[in-house]
């Protein structure tokens, strides 16, 4: 939201107002999908860390070249490295980033943020949830018990109050209306109602809170289906803006059910880094990113029987 | 000379599960932590509830298939609910979490918590850690706090740069005073020792010595004047069926070396 604050609820509420709601197709490709996020937006990913990150979306707006955008995300992985190295990034804001505790702190993280080129803005995991659910809320904050006390606090500016029932102290955290959503679900209609298997972590609020919202789905269900059982909707099609196909679209990450993360993947991209630093983003970006024409040329790069073997775990680990 | 009955962190892990009573609930962050509820559950608390930060009630984790992170399929094996993260985290500030129980940090005197930066200035840090994660949160939330940590003067110093998540802050009532009416940090457990901290100006306080380890090494590898119990007692060492059970539940040795 180019010169508005991320808590302004009157922007944001007209900025929806203003929007078409439409009930109708939105079926799309991922790179036509990618094409509405511009220069300078503020863009929140759903998923967490390397569980239904939207990878497809994310190399596609890399593809794009997009540049000066603020990446918000509850856990930061391998997708905030990507969009570091590549240049796509002006600030990050987020809880918590690098892969996971077998690979360490992240090299690419502390060298862009060491160095002061990509600020990251850092929330406690609950207050950042919060911040999604104020905007899900239409609200511009939400009281919360959390973080007071501490340095983060100040990091967000996040005020306090003095409760006007009870007197206490409570932690105010501002809502974050973003501009984009990318989300990757497990199915949608061509309407863009979406369905979630698993944990939902926070996609159902990033979509409430976000202008537009761009989705990727593991399988394009009829409509009829998604009418059979629709308590299984997270996400309704009049929040949707487009919808994308796109199987195996949040691998390497892991998408719960269907497939687990690639973590040979992870050990042999941090080894490179471990090997030459960012130079090594650089050659992963042109082989997985900037290579690869379509999502369907970049799973090719893995070859079916490693996405059937992460497949075949996902079906034991939720068996 | 014979090699140690154990490692380091499979000490931890014990000493750690050891402080985690039946029928409770416990927000565990995923390594030692993880592997202390897992132990504490097969050996002395089978109705302990785990909760894990990636929205997951009541995982069965599998032996030799630990979690990675708080957010992937096997932290959520055979889990009775999923309910989102914030959620999660919401049962914590209601006050449904008995314990929060996580892993290793820069902590000072007062038990504060730096996983942010180290340095100065928090925009450009000398160092820049992962972050808070959902540390500050459960810190913050649960009714008490138990930190599980190597016994090291890097980690252990006078005054943390960035306070990720608070202890008791400046000491007395300063953690009350912010607005943090509920939890606090009850116990440091670390390789050398059981912490806890001074009821009046709490600052950390020495109560058990593990097999072996003398005074003189708490003081060697701490950054800071240690508070002494009055009687300072001595842990039981792991025993060998605490040993045993936490080798099956990490066979691969991959949080246990």
């Amino acid at each position: 939201m180019a010169g508005a604050a991320p808590w302004d609820f009157r922007e944001a509420r007209r900025r929806l107002e203003t929007k078409p709601k439409s009930s109708g197709e939105k079926l799309s490709s991922v790179e036509d999908a990618a094409l509405r996020v511009r220069d300078g937006d503020t863009v929140a990913a759903g998923g967490c860390l390397f569980s239904r990150t939207p990878m497809a979306l994310v190399r596609e707006i890399l593809r794009q070249r997009r540049r000066r955008l603020t990446l918000v995300r509850n856990l930061m992985c391998t997708e905030g490295e990507l969009m570091m190295v590549a240049g796509a990034v002006e600030k990050v804001v987020t809880a918590w980033m690098s892969i996971g505790l077998p690979w360490g702190v992240s090299k690419i993280m502390r060298e862009h943020v060491e160095s002061g080129r990509v600020p990251l803005e850092e929330w406690s995991h609950l207050a950042l949830g919060l911040r999604f659910h104020a905007a899900a809320m239409g609200v511009p904050f939400l009281p919360t018990l959390t973080m007071l006390g501490s340095d983060l606090m100040g990091v967000g500016g996040t005020q306090t109050l003095r409760c006007p029932y009870t007197g206490e102290t409570l932690a105010l955290v501002p809502a974050l209306f973003p501009d984009v959503a990318l989300l990757h679900v497990h199915r949608a209609d061509r309407f863009g109602n979406c369905q979630i298997d698993g944990y939902p972590h926070m996609d159902a609020d990033i979509a409430r809170a976000a202008s537009t919202v761009l989705v990727t789905a593991e399988e394009i269900i009829p409509e009829a289906e998604v009418r059979r059982h629709p308590d299984r909707t997270a996400i309704p099609g009049f929040m949707v803006d487009a919808v994308a196909h796109a199987p195996f679209g949040s691998f390497p990450h892991e998408c719960y059910g269907l497939y687990e993360a690639d973590f040979d993947h992870f050990g042999e991209y941090v080894a490179a880094i471990d090997a030459s630093g960012s130079r090594a983003v650089g050659d992963y970006l042109d082989r997985f990113v900037y290579g690869p024409a379509t999502h369907a040329e970049y799973l090719e790069r893995f070859g079916r029987e490693r996405l059937a073997r992460q497949a075949g775990r996902a079906r034991e680990l939720v068996g | 000379m014979t090699a140690p009955r154990y490692t380091p962190a499979e000490l931890l892990a014990v000493m750690g599960s050891r402080q985690l009573r039946d029928d409770t609930t416990v927000f565990a962050g995923v390594g030692v932590p993880l592997l202390a509820a897992v132990l504490a559950q097969h050996r002395h608390a089978p109705r302990l509830t785990l909760v894990i930060e990636g929205g997951i009630i009541a995982p069965r984790i599998e032996p030799g298939r630990l979690p990675i992170s708080t957010n992937e399929m096997r932290a959520a094996r055979h889990a009775t609910m999923l309910p989102g993260i914030t959620d999660t985290f919401l049962l914590a500030q209601r006050g449904f979490l008995d314990c929060g129980f996580i892993g290793g940090a820069q902590i000072d005197r007062h038990g504060n918590l730096n996983t942010s930066a180290i340095g100065r200035d928090y925009w450009k840090p000398t160092v820049r850690l992962p972050g808070s994660g959902g540390a500050n949160d459960i810190v913050s939330l649960c009714k008490e706090v138990i930190v599980l940590t190597l016994h090291e003067r890097r980690r252990f110093v006078e005054t943390v740069d960035f306070v990720t998540s608070p202890g008791y802050l400046a000491g007395g009532d300063s953690r009350q005073q912010a607005g943090l009416l509920f939890g606090r940090v009850s116990r440091v457990v670390t390789t050398l020792g059981l912490f806890s901290f001074d009821p009046d100006d709490k600052r950390l306080r020495l109560d058990a010595l593990h097999p072996g380890v003398t005074r003189d090494a708490v003081a060697a590898e701490t950054g800071f004047e240690v508070l002494m119990a009055e009687r300072v007692e001595a842990t039981e060492p792991p025993a060998e069926d605490e040993l045993s059970l936490l080798r099956a539940i990490d066979p691969e040795r991959r949080f246990l070396a």
